[in-house]
């Protein structure tokens, strides 16, 4: 930590980076009224965060101006993301795009820039080894943050798609312990397994003792996704709830009794209707053995 | 301690918090029977809610306890199937019928009470 | 922990090591928990099956890396008597003289590559794999990289 002699006041003349940080740091944090108006005015030439008011946009940049200053200082990994994340949760719900993000992080990086340009510009030298200094702290921020509100948004569109999958197929909760799959389309591999998961998970967070899947809406189904649909039934009843298949139309019928299915450990009634019955009596017959001999059994729906 | 076995009234629960050895899997069935006929058990619930895996050999030893124990007079069910477990266990070539199962423990407890004739004890 | 894990067996502890193994690198290379469970259940099997029947062996799970698709590989081998009868083994309910399944039918039910060898001398090596399709992000991401390959981007 050498410190030279300068003959007129004014920024220490001194060569530790350290030293040099801790300088510029202190400086843009004294100016950090202008140099945040001045950031909001590039920002509104520039036409960016349109979709915010100005009051918006200038509690925005009150916000972000200071974690910028900090992060220049400290350089930390962590603080960097943090930053970056809470960026991107503050203004991604609002409308704004990738590009307004990375160009108000980079007129910033140049507001700043210009405001040592201005401090230090009698000493050349001195104005390089500043500029050695901030240059890359700047342009590491403006990385991450646009990293971060990329990954941020793929993971949105993540959870959308999972969301989306699920939908199209709902699993329904007809009454306490009661759960209808009503299947519609075609069924590949895939989408049987999604399904099977999705049954689960739902046998398991409704608590149901009985599901009704059924697939009068499914034309045909092939040998994978009828022992998709065996295993289904069997994996319902490892979490204490009873299967029964409806809709099963007399081709589909034959198609697994053809391709070897025992149908006998499946139960399948006819229609939705009837299998709804099924499900009732299965209910009911549970709940009336539950209570004492001597009280009449509960009616079942 | 990695399986803790209680007493209520004349059911034994066993409760499995983690992953089990063969060796402990074999010790605990040995030790459910033998408390079976010892304490006159009605039932036993097995909850595996702890087990994030159950191969063919922790299903087949499931199934073992269950068809021994109903020799001795007492229903077993096996509580706390997880989701993923139970589509694992349907791959294998097991025939996994014998064993009664229910979601969790209080659905557990119901089903040995319809099972063992004795519904509406326990409050319910 | 890195993309190659390599586990040695010769005692049921291990087969509680080897499960956790599997799991962890499973959920490390993205594959879902239901598969990450398959995964587990099918090293299980496998590594059962050397404890069982020889006593040791190694099992060593690695990444495969394919056009959108990435794969968990796990190969089982261990220096014993080798099986005589490689089909038979493989059909299901098969059990050896002590009474206990190979529990080999259950790990290729599991897994969705599945190959079983036994040498002339001996020794034996199961190989399996199960997949994961790359999803749409994933995907662009991939071929993202492969276009910018070529000006040399680092990752």
């Amino acid at each position: 930590m050498t410190e030279q002699e300068s003959p007129a006041p004014g920024p220490d003349a001194s060569n530790d980076p350290g030293q040099i940080l801790h300088e510029l740091v202190s400086h843009l944090r004294g100016e950090r009224s202008s140099l945040r108006q001045e950031w909001a005015r590039r920002i509104s030439d520039a036409k960016l965060l349109s979709v915010m008011t100005s009051g918006e946009v200038f509690s925005e940049v009150t916000a972000a101006y200071d974690n910028y200053v900090s992060v220049l200082e400290t350089g930390s990994v962590e603080t960097l993301k943090t930053y970056a994340r809470d960026l991107s949760e503050r203004i991604i719900p609002r409308g704004v795009d990738t590009d307004e993000v990375l160009g108000i992080v980079l007129l910033l990086r140049d507001v700043l820039a210009r405001s040592l340009f201005d401090r230090y510009q009698e000493d050349r030298d001195l104005l390089d080894r500043v500029l050695d200094v901030y240059e890359p702290a700047a342009n590491r921020i403006a990385v991450t943050v646009g990293v971060s509100f990329v990954e941020e948004r793929e993971r949105v569109i993540r959870e959308q798609q999972v969301a989306i999958q699920e939908l199209s197929t709902p699993v329904l909760q007809v009454r306490e312990r009661l759960l209808i799959l009503p299947i519609i389309g075609m069924l590949d591999s895939q989408r049987a397994r999604q399904l099977t998961e999705q049954l689960l998970g739902a046998i398991q967070s409704h608590r149901a003792r009985v599901v009704v899947i059924d697939i009068t809406g499914v034309a045909t189904i092939d040998v994978t996704v009828a022992n998709h649909l065996v295993q289904t039934v069997e994996a319902s009843r490892l979490m204490g709830a009873s299967a029964i298949i409806t809709g099963l139309s007399s081709r589909i019928a034959q198609t697994l009794v053809d391709l070897g299915v025992d149908l006998s450990m499946m139960r399948t009634v006819g229609d939705l209707q009837g299998g709804l019955e099924e499900a009732e009596r299965l209910l009911g017959h549970r709940a009336a053995e539950a209570e004492d001999v001597a009280s009449p059994p509960v009616v079942g729906g | 301690m990695r399986v803790a076995v209680l007493r209520q009234g004349d059911y034994l629960i066993a409760s499995i918090q983690s992953d089990l050895t063969d060796s402990e899997v074999i010790a605990l069935r040995e030790g459910l029977l033998e408390r079976v006929g010892r304490f006159r058990c009605r039932g036993i619930i097995i909850d595996v809610g702890g087990l994030d895996v159950i191969d063919s050999f922790v299903a087949r030893s499931l199934t073992a306890i269950a068809t021994t124990a109903r020799l001795r007079g007492a229903e077993t069910v096996v509580a706390g199937i997880r989701p993923d477990v139970a589509i694992a266990m349907v791959h294998f070539d097991i025939d996994l019928q014998p064993l009664r199962t229910a979601l969790d423990l209080d659905e557990a407890l119901e089903a040995l009470d319809t099972a063992t004739g004795r519904a509406g004890a326990h409050g319910r | 922990m890195g993309d190659e894990v390599l586990v040695s067996i010769s005692s049921d502890a291990d087969l509680v090591a080897a499960r956790a193994a599997a799991r962890a690198l499973a959920e490390q290379l993205g594959f879902s928990r239901t598969d990450a469970t398959l995964i587990a259940t099918a090293v299980s099997e496998v590594a059962r099956n050397i404890v069982v029947h020889v006593g040791a062996g190694e099992i060593t799970m690695s990444r495969l890396v394919q056009d959108h698709r990435r794969g968990l590989r796990v190969v089982a081998s261990d220096d014993g008597p080798g099986i005589r009868d490689v089909a038979q083994a493989l059909e299901h309910g098969v059990t050896s003289h002590r009474g206990l399944g190979l529990g080999l039918s259950g790990a290729r039910r599991l897994m969705d590559d599945f190959d079983l060898r036994s040498g002339e001398r001996g020794g034996t090596v199961v190989a399996m794999t199960k997949w994961r399709v790359l999803d749409e992000l994933e995907r662009l991401r991939e071929d993202r990289h492969a276009d910018a390959g070529s000006i040399g981007e680092a990752t």
